[in-house]
């Protein structure tokens, strides 16, 4: 698509679409959100970006292959499952916090580090499925 | 970490999957950290099965919610037999995919998606709560959609969306099961529903989500009327893939029929002659198909059908010989069918083919390979004294002391008819003379493989033929943990005490 309104729109969309999803993913233990909602919110910035300046340049933006995110994102999530038997000698998937929360970000527990592994996962899938279609097309 | 020691095994297949994916485009070093990751897990194993043998049944309770409301990992004598058993099978056949199948199969993170699947087979033996159990069934079959259509062959999608259709029919019913008993006892915990549901006053409903629970799990452990999926699917991915699938997926059907009929709707008559019913059906239709078929992996996948049946029907007889026959035949028939698809797929690596017409003279160009591969086929056969020929003693008795003659019949005419088609089989593949096959161009034989690459073919095969020997000379150890295993079935006491800390 190489209309005009759309290029410039999403130079800027872009950055602000990915502040958007942090934000989501990071009110999402209390609030509606999370890293499902957060990654899906950081995904539809890249294909945006794809639709108005191209596969190519997408991904010069993105640098790595978003299929690598996925086990990235898988790995968070599983360190945050197993972090309660290597720290703290508790079973698997208890919520570790900090006590004191954090300005800006909130309260940082385990479960924080198992939404990101979510959001990345969550950005890898569906960018490498869209990604791929793209392509074959 | 003694504390965590049962969900070990799940941690250590979901870090090596992980891991793998890491490495999707180097194969061989997938192969590799895929070996050691299944001997770790083997280890682990091991050292659970050892744990809870002396120190009894142990609970794991996931982010430290406890029993009733958070998910309970319960690591009782059955479910840590069972995931020794899958580890041991995983550990073989992952040796084995590493040189029988292809690498344009391996590319699509073949390893991976195994890993996946057997770390959702070992949360369903471990789970103690029986909405995880659902969401284990749907990892395991999600990995097992990936495995059996990798490749991407015609005969293969075919049998990937019959095997996809029947099964997600079966993971419908099951949810539709658990709505159903949620609405009664309003608890998902199985040892709290075991408690409850003897106070629900609609015991119509009650026997209405257990039959609802028989079709679900029934379809996924291939009973009568509910198996033709089986033979249509199980033969189309490669024998590695066949082999794994022979040996555990309809096998956790069973477990959760045994784990729910036993914890949660304990010997009920009605269900006693509905199970026995299709037990003996089971065994009749599964039979009857073995005996016409010339495929030798389609007569392996019909004698899954048969034997399921076995299992079924000394579910229903509901003593505690035949409990403890059940638990011994299961140990038994994992490690054999896994064992019967690897020498499958030896057999079509050796000779291009799996159809016994086509097939012949094994025994004269390769004798003591087939002195190895007649071990596992004479243990189904159940020939003193191997490992099929133990349970049966337990069934039988139990059977006869029950004085259900049509099963006690159905035993007989299984095991005789599993004789007369391994004997069929043995005369057509081995003894005969081999016709004239007509080789393909482009295809690696046996024999051009390296003397590595052959030991790799038989070591998977000798491993689990030493399994089976061991539980066949070794059967007064195997018989002691499966009467142990009986006995904490049919007193569900132990197991609820140990969930719930009463």
């Amino acid at each position: 698509m190489k209309t005009i309104i759309l290029k410039s729109a999403s130079s800027y969309l872009l950055p602000v679409l990915l502040l958007f999803s942090v934000f989501i993913l990071l009110r999402g233990h209390y609030l509606p959100g999370g890293g499902f909602v957060g990654g899906l919110v950081a995904a539809i910035a890249f294909v945006l970006d794809a639709f108005s300046n191209g596969l190519d340049k997408t991904k010069s933006v993105l640098k790595i292959h978003p299929g690598f995110l996925m086990p990235l994102g898988l790995l968070i999530a599983f360190l945050s499952g197993v972090s309660p038997i290597i720290f703290s000698d508790l079973p698997l998937m208890t919520g570790l916090w900090v006590e004191n929360p954090i300005p800006v970000i909130g309260a940082i527990g385990s479960a924080l580090f198992f939404d990101l592994g979510v959001y990345l996962v969550v950005i890898g899938a569906s960018l490498t499925i869209i990604f791929t279609i793209s392509e074959s097309a | 970490m003694t504390n965590d020691i049962i969900i070990l095994p799940l941690v250590v297949h979901l870090f090596f999957s992980i891991l793998l994916m890491f490495f999707w485009n180097k194969v061989n070093f997938q192969k590799v950290v895929s070996i050691v990751g299944n001997a770790v897990a083997m280890v682990v194993a091991i050292w659970a099965f050892i744990f809870v043998y002396n120190n009894g049944t142990h609970i794991v309770e996931s982010g430290n919610w406890s029993a009733p409301f958070g998910i309970v990992f319960v690591g009782d004598m059955l479910a840590v037999t069972l995931v020794l058993l899958t580890a041991i099978a995983g550990f073989a056949v992952s040796v084995f995919s590493t040189i029988s199948v292809i690498k344009a199969r391996l590319r699509f993170g073949y390893f991976s998606v195994f890993h996946f699947l057997l770390l959702g087979l070992n949360g369903a033996f471990l789970t103690g709560d029986i909405f995880n159990l659902y969401v284990w069934f749907e990892i395991i079959i999600i990995s097992s959609f990936v495995l059996i259509s990798i490749g991407g062959e015609k005969n293969q999608l075919e049998g990937a969306v019959k095997y996809f259709a029947l099964n997600f029919f079966a993971s419908m019913i099951f949810l539709t099961a658990l709505g159903v008993l949620y609405g009664l006892v309003g608890t998902l915990n199985m040892a709290d529903i075991s408690l409850k549901i003897a106070e629900v006053e609609n015991t119509t409903l009650v026997e209405i989500s257990a039959v609802l629970f028989l079709v679900g799990f029934g379809i996924k452990s291939a009973i009568f009327p509910l198996y033709f999926w089986l033979p249509a699917s199980y033969h189309t991915p490669p024998s590695a893939v066949s082999a794994i699938f022979a040996g555990l997926l309809t096998k956790v059907g069973v477990y959760a029929l045994i784990r729910v009929f036993t914890l949660i709707y304990g010997g009920d008559s009605f269900l006693t002659i509905l199970l026995l019913t299709l037990a003996i059906m089971t065994i009749f239709s599964g039979g009857i198909g073995a005996i016409i078929q010339n495929n030798i992996k389609k007569v392996f996948m019909y004698f899954i059908i048969c034997h399921i049946g076995f299992m079924i029907g000394g579910l229903a007889l509901f003593t505690e010989v035949a409990m403890a026959g059940v638990i011994f035949y299961l140990i038994h028939d994992i490690i054999i069918k896994t064992n019967l698809f690897l020498i499958s797929g030896l057999i079509y690596r050796i000779k291009t083919t799996t159809n016994m017409k086509k097939l012949g003279g094994l025994y004269a160009n390769y004798p003591k390979l087939s002195l190895l591969i007649a071990i596992p086929l004479f243990s189904l056969v159940g020939i003193p004294p191997l490992s099929g020929y133990w349970p049966k003693i337990s069934l039988i008795l139990a059977s006869f002391n029950a004085q259900q003659y049509w099963f006690f019949g159905a035993l007989i005419f299984g095991s005789l008819i599993t004789l007369i088609v391994i004997a069929k089989l043995w005369a057509e593949v081995f003894w005969k003379d081999q016709p004239k096959l007509k080789f393909p161009e482009k295809f690696i034989y046996f024999d051009q493989l390296r003397i590595g690459q052959k030991f790799t073919f038989i070591f998977p095969v000798a491993f689990l033929t030493f399994v089976t020997l061991y539980i066949g000379f070794g059967a007064e150890h195997i018989q002691q943990l499966s009467q142990r295993i009986a006995s904490e079935l049919m007193n569900n006491e132990l197991y609820i005490n140990a969930v719930l800390k009463r």
